[in-house]
C-alpha cells in the first residue's frame, strides 16, 4: 500500500513536472507567469518602438505646461494659464462633484420609487414600474443627451427675463433663475459675526450627538423613551436661530441679478452639470429602486408580525427590525451601482461637461498628443476612485453584516 | 327521522355578492382608495398622468409624416393646428425625418443595394441562436451555429471567400493540434500548441494563400470576365442616367464603383509584375552600388509597395466572393448589434476561464485573473474605447494597423469578459460543495469535472446575470459614438448636420429610445422565461 504514496524511486525525472501532482501546479503557474511576462514585454516593447518612431518618448513633463484652455465649471481657482495638471485636478473635482450629487440623488429617488413600487396603490405601483422599465432599458448616454436637449430647448434664455414684458420669470421670490444656459442659485453672503452663528450651529450638531447618547443610556437604565427626533431637531435649530437673530442676521443671500444679457452673482450651475447629474441619478435610481424592492421583499413577513406582537410601533418596527435586515441585502448591489454611476459620469464628454475625461482625456490629450500618458493617468484616477468607494462601502457593509456564530 | 321538516332538500340559487365586496367598485376601493394617503396618491397620479399624456399623446398623434424638411414640417403642423395654437408648429412631432432616415438609423451608410447582406446575416443569427436557446431542436443545427460567425463576417464585410475559410481552417488546425499533441505530450503542451498554431496560420498563411488563389483565378478569367464587366458597367451607367433624368435617387452606385475597380484591376494586372521586377532590379542595383541609409530604405519601400499593389490587384481582380464594404460605412443599429453580439459571444469563453482562474488555488494564476478583473471593472468603458481608438495600435508591431471596429470589439470583449467572469463566479460560488466533492469522488480530473458537472450547473444559475450583462453591453455599444463611429446616437448628429433637418431633436431620440427599449425589454423578459424553465428546484 505504501507504494502509492511513496515518491517514485530512481530520483527526479523531468516528466514528473507534468505528471506528478506535487509539481504540476508549480509548473502550470510558472508557465503562466512566463507567458504573461513575455506577453507584457512584447506589448511594452512594441509600444516603446512605436513611440520612439513617432518621436514622443514616455514622459509626464507636459503636465506642468500651460493648458491654454478654459474650464467653465470649476470648484477651485483655475485659468487657462495654469498647467495641464491643474486642469486635470479641476476635472477630478468635477467628476467627484457629479458622483457625489448623483449618488445622493439616486439613493433618495431610488428608495422612494422602490417603496412606492411595493405600494398597495395600483396606479402608483404601475407608474413606478413603467418608470423603472423605461429607464433601465434605454442607454444612459441617450438619457444624458436627451436631458441636455430638454434643458436647451425648453428653458427660457436669459434674454427672456429682460424688459417689462418678460416671457420668463425667476422662481422662489426672485432668487432662482432657470435658464437654458444653466441654473442661477442664491449664494450665502457671510457678513461680520457670521462665524458665531456657524460655530453655534456646529456646537448644536455636537449637542445632538451628546443628547442621543445620553438618551440611549437613560433608556437602557429606565426603559423610558424620549421623543428623540423632536428634541434633536430642537437642539439643532433653536440655538442657531436665536444667535442668528441676536447677531442681527449676519448671513444673507446674494441673489443672482440680471445685468445686461446674462445673470450675475449667486451660484451658477451649468446646464451640462445639471443635465448630467439628473440623467445619471434618474437612470441609477431605476436600478436602486429594484434593489430596494428586492431588499424589502427578502424580509420574511414573520419578522414584522413578530415585531408587532412584541408591541413595537410601525416606525420602530421599520427602524429596528426591517431596515437593519433589509440593508444587509441592499448594500452590496448598492455599492456596485454607486461605482457604475461614478464610471458613467465619464459620459460627461457627450454634453461638454469638463470632468476628468473631458479635461485630461479630452482637450489635454488632443492638444499634447500624449495618448499613452493621459490614458494611463485617467485610468489610474478612475481605478483609485472606484477602489476608494468600494473600500469605504465594504467597510460599512461589514458593520451591518449578519454576525453568525 | 323523516319528520324533520325544516331541513331544506334543494339548494337555493347562488346570489350575486353585495356590490361593496366584489366587482370593480370593490377593486377600486381596495387598490386605489384604501386610506387617506393612498387616496391622495391616486388623485396626484391621475393628475400627473393626465398632464403628461395630454402633452405627449397629441404630440405623437398629430405629427406630420410627409414633409421634406423641418421647416416644411413646422408649417404643415402649424396649418393643421390652426391659428389659435400659436402657429409655431412645435406642438406636434415631425415624423417625416424618421420616414426619410430610418434606413440610415438601422444600417448606417451601408450601401443600400447591399442591404440584403446584413439582413441575411441577421436572419442567420436568429437561426444560429435557435438551437442554443431551445434545447428541443435537432442538435445538428449546432453545426450551422459553429459556422455562422465566419458566414456573418463574410456577408457583412464581403471580400474573398478564402479569408473566412482560412480563419475557419485555423480553428480546425488548433483543435487538431490540441488533440494530437495533447495526447502525446500532455494537456499544457496541447493548449499552447492550440493557441500558437492558428495564430501563426492566420498571420502568415491566410493572406498569401488568398492572394495566390485569387491570382490564379484572375489569370484564368482574363479572357471572359473583363468583357462581361464592361457590359455590366455600361448597363448600370445607363440605368443611373435614367434615374437621374427622372429625378430619382441613384441606385447601385456602390456596386458600379466596385465593378469599375475590378475592371481597372484586370487592366492593371498584366502591367504590374513588370513594375515589381523594375523595383527589385533597382534595389539590387542599389545594393551593388553600396547605397545605405535612407536611400536604401526608400528602395526597399518601393519594392514592398509594388508587391502590395500587385497583391491587392490580384485579390480585386480574381475575387471569388462579395463586394467588400469597409468599416467606415457600418453604422446604426446594425453596428450596435454587431458590437454587442460579438462582444458577448467572445467574452463568454474568456469570462469562464477568468472565473475559473479566480476560483483556483494556484496563487499566480489567481492573482493575474483578479488583477485583470478588478482593473477592467474599475475603469469606465469609455476610457477603454479611447484606448481602442488611439492607443491599441501602439502595442502592436510597428506598421500594423487594423480595423477600428475590430479594435473596438477587442476592447469591448475584454470589458465584457471581466463582468462575465464575476457573474459566472457567482454561479460557481452558489454551487454546493457536495457537487465538487462528488465529481472528485467519481475520479474525474479537473477539466472533466468542470466540463461535465460544475459548468452546466454554474452557467444555469448565472443565466439571468449573463443576459443582463448582454443587455448592458448592447446599451453600452452606443458609447462608440464618442470615438466617432456612426452608431444611432452618432447618426443623430449626422442627420442634424443636414440643412433640412437642422434642429430636430425629440423625434430622433424618441425613435432610438423606442428601438432600444423594445430590444432590451424583450431580452429581459426572455431571460425571466428561461429562468423559470430551467428551474429544477421546488
Amino acid at each position: 500500500m505504501s507504494a502509492i504514496t511513496d515518491p517514485p524511486k530512481g530520483g527526479f525525472q523531468f516528466s514528473q513536472l507534468i505528471y506528478d501532482t506535487r509539481y504540476r501546479s508549480m509548473t502550470i503557474q510558472i508557465v503562466a507567469l512566463v507567458l504573461f511576462l513575455l506577453g507584457v514585454f512584447w506589448l511594452l516593447n512594441n509600444a516603446a518602438q512605436n513611440l520612439a518612431a513617432l518621436g514622443k518618448p514616455l514622459g509626464f513633463s507636459f503636465l506642468g505646461e500651460a493648458a491654454g484652455y478654459d474650464i467653465n465649471q470649476k470648484l477651485i481657482e483655475y485659468n487657462n494659464q495654469m498647467s495641464h495638471g491643474r486642469a486635470a485636478l479641476v476635472g477630478v473635482l468635477n467628476t467627484l462633484l457629479v458622483a457625489v450629487l448623483g449618488c445622493f440623488l439616486a439613493t433618495m429617488l431610488g428608495v422612494i420609487i422602490g417603496v412606492l413600487r411595493l405600494s398597495s396603490n395600483w396606479i402608483v405601483a404601475r407608474i413606478m414600474t413603467v418608470y423603472i422599465e423605461a429607464f433601465r432599458n434605454v442607454p444612459v448616454l441617450l438619457w444624458i443627451v436627451l436631458m441636455m436637449a430638454i434643458f436647451i430647448e425648453n428653458l427660457p434664455t436669459p434674454k427672456a427675463f429682460r424688459g417689462d414684458n418678460a416671457t420668463a420669470s425667476m422662481w422662489f421670490w426672485d432668487t432662482v433663475a432657470f435658464t437654458n444656459r444653466g441654473f442661477y442659485l442664491p449664494k450665502p453672503d457671510f457678513l461680520s459675526g457670521s462665524m458665531v452663528v456657524v460655530i453655534v450651529f456646529l456646537l448644536s450638531i455636537v449637542g445632538v450627538f451628546v443628547f442621543r447618547r445620553w438618551s440611549r443610556k437613560r433608556q437602557e437604565a429606565t426603559g423610558e423613551i424620549l421623543p428623540n427626533f423632536w428634541i434633536s431637531l430642537g437642539i439643532l435649530v433653536i440655538p442657531t436661530l436665536l444667535v442668528y437673530f441676536v447677531m442681527g442676521r449676519p448671513i444673507g443671500l446674494e441673489s443672482p441679478e440680471l445685468k445686461g444679457f446674462n445673470f450675475k452673482g449667486g451660484i451658477y450651475m451649468r446646464n451640462s452639470l445639471i443635465a448630467l447629474t439628473l440623467a445619471l441619478a434618474l437612470y441609477t435610481a431605476a436600478f436602486i429602486a429594484e434593489i430596494v424592492r428586492a431588499g424589502i421583499m427578502a424580509i420574511n413577513k414573520g419578522q414584522s408580525e413578530a415585531a408587532f406582537a412584541l408591541g413595537l410601533r410601525p416606525n420602530r418596527t421599520m427602524n429596528l427590525i426591517i431596515l437593519p435586515q433589509a440593508l444587509r441585502v441592499i448594500i452590496p448591489p448598492l455599492i456596485s451601482n454607486y461605482l457604475n454611476l461614478t464610471k458613467n459620469s465619464s459620459l460627461a464628454i457627450a454634453v461638454g461637461y469638463m470632468d476628468i475625461t473631458g479635461t485630461l482625456g479630452g482637450i489635454t490629450l488632443n492638444q499634447t498628443g500624449r495618448e499613452m500618458e493621459c490614458l494611463l493617468i485617467l485610468m489610474a484616477i478612475y481605478l483609485a476612485i472606484s477602489l476608494t468607494i468600494s473600500t469605504i462601502m465594504n467597510w460599512y457593509n461589514e458593520s451591518v453584516k449578519l454576525r453568525e456564530r | 327521522m323523516s319528520d324533520i321538516g325544516y331541513v331544506r332538500t334543494e339548494m337555493l340559487p347562488e346570489q350575486a355578492p353585495p356590490n361593496a365586496t366584489s366587482g370593480p367598485i370593490k377593486w377600486i376601493q381596495d387598490n386605489l382608495f384604501n386610506g387617506v394617503l393612498n387616496s391622495i396618491l391616486t388623485v396626484l397620479s391621475i393628475v400627473f398622468l393626465y398632464y403628461v399624456l395630454s402633452i405627449v399623446l397629441p404630440w405623437i398623434w398629430n405629427g406630420s409624416w410627409t414633409a421634406g424638411s423641418l421647416k416644411e414640417c413646422r408649417e404643415v403642423i402649424a396649418a393643421a393646428a390652426g391659428d389659435h395654437a400659436g402657429g409655431h408648429g412645435h406642438g406636434a412631432a415631425c415624423w417625416a425625418v424618421i420616414r426619410e432616415r430610418y434606413l440610415q438609423l438601422i444600417y448606417g451608410f451601408y450601401p443600400s443595394e447591399l442591404y440584403w447582406r446584413p439582413n441575411l446575416a441577421f436572419i442567420g443569427m436568429l437561426v444560429a441562436l435557435l438551437p442554443i436557446l431551445f434545447s428541443n431542436l435537432p442538435r445538428k443545427m449546432l453545426w450551422f451555429s459553429a459556422c455562422y460567425p465566419f458566414l456573418a463576417f463574410w456577408l457583412l464585410w464581403g471580400g474573398s471567400i478564402f479569408v473566412p475559410l482560412g480563419i475557419m481552417v485555423g480553428f480546425v488546425l488548433g483543435y487538431a493540434w490540441m488533440q494530437v499533441l495533447g495526447k502525446r505530450f500532455g494537456s499544457i503542451v496541447g493548449v499552447i500548441a492550440a493557441i500558437l498554431a492558428p495564430v501563426l496560420w492566420w498571420g502568415l498563411a491566410v493572406g498569401p494563400i488568398d492572394t495566390a488563389l485569387s491570382g490564379m483565378v484572375a489569370n484564368s478569367r482574363m479572357d471572359t470576365v473583363p468583357a462581361k464587366l464592361e457590359r455590366e458597367i455600361e448597363a448600370m451607367t445607363s440605368i443611373n442616367l435614367q434615374e437621374e433624368e427622372n429625378g430619382l435617387p441613384k441606385t447601385q452606385t456602390f456596386t458600379l464603383d466596385a465593378k469599375k475597380a475590378q475592371l481597372n484591376a484586370f487592366n492593371n494586372l498584366p502591367i504590374l509584375p513588370a513594375k515589381v521586377e523594375a523595383a527589385e532590379a533597382a534595389l539590387s542595383e542599389g545594393v551593388a552600388q553600396g547605397v545605405t541609409g535612407e536611400d536604401l530604405e526608400k528602395l526597399e519601400a518601393a519594392v514592398s509597395n509594388a508587391k502590395n499593389e500587385l497583391a491587392l490587384t490580384k485579390r480585386t481582380a480574381g475575387r471569388i466572393g462579395l463586394i467588400p464594404v469597409e468599416s467606415a460605412k457600418f453604422g446604426g443599429f446594425m453596428l450596435s448589434i454587431i458590437i454587442g453580439v460579438t462582444g458577448i459571444v467572445l467574452s463568454l469563453p474568456l469570462g469562464i476561464l477568468l472565473a475559473l482562474g479566480r476560483q483556483t488555488n494556484l496563487f499566480i494564476v489567481k492573482s493575474l485573473c483578479v488583477g485583470f478583473i478588478e482593473f477592467i471593472r474599475g475603469v469606465p468603458l469609455i476610457t477603454l474605447l479611447f484606448v481602442a481608438s488611439t492607443l491599441l495600435n501602439y502595442f502592436l508591431p510597428p506598421g500594423t494597423t487594423f480595423d477600428i471596429i475590430l479594435r473596438v470589439v477587442i476592447m469591448v470583449t475584454l470589458f465584457a469578459a471581466a463582468y462575465m467572469a464575476e457573474t459566472i463566479r457567482g454561479g460557481l460560488a452558489a454551487l454546493p460543495t457536495g457537487q465538487y466533492e462528488a465529481a472528485d469522488a467519481l475520479g474525474l480530473d479537473y477539466w472533466k469535472a468542470t466540463r461535465l458537472i460544475i459548468m452546466p450547473q454554474a452557467l444555469k444559475i448565472s443565466i439571468p446575470g449573463i443576459v443582463s450583462n448582454f443587455i448592458g453591453l448592447f446599451k453600452d455599444s452606443v458609447l462608440v459614438s464618442i470615438i466617432g463611429l456612426m452608431d444611432p446616437i452618432g447618426l443623430t448628429n449626422n442627420i442634424r448636420a443636414d440643412a433640412n433637418w437642422n434642429g430636430i431633436v425629440w423625434e430622433l431620440y424618441g425613435f432610438i429610445a423606442l428601438l432600444f427599449f423594445i430590444a432590451c425589454f424583450s431580452m429581459s423578459r426572455y431571460s425571466m422565461y428561461l429562468e423559470r424553465k430551467l428551474k429544477t428546484g421546488h
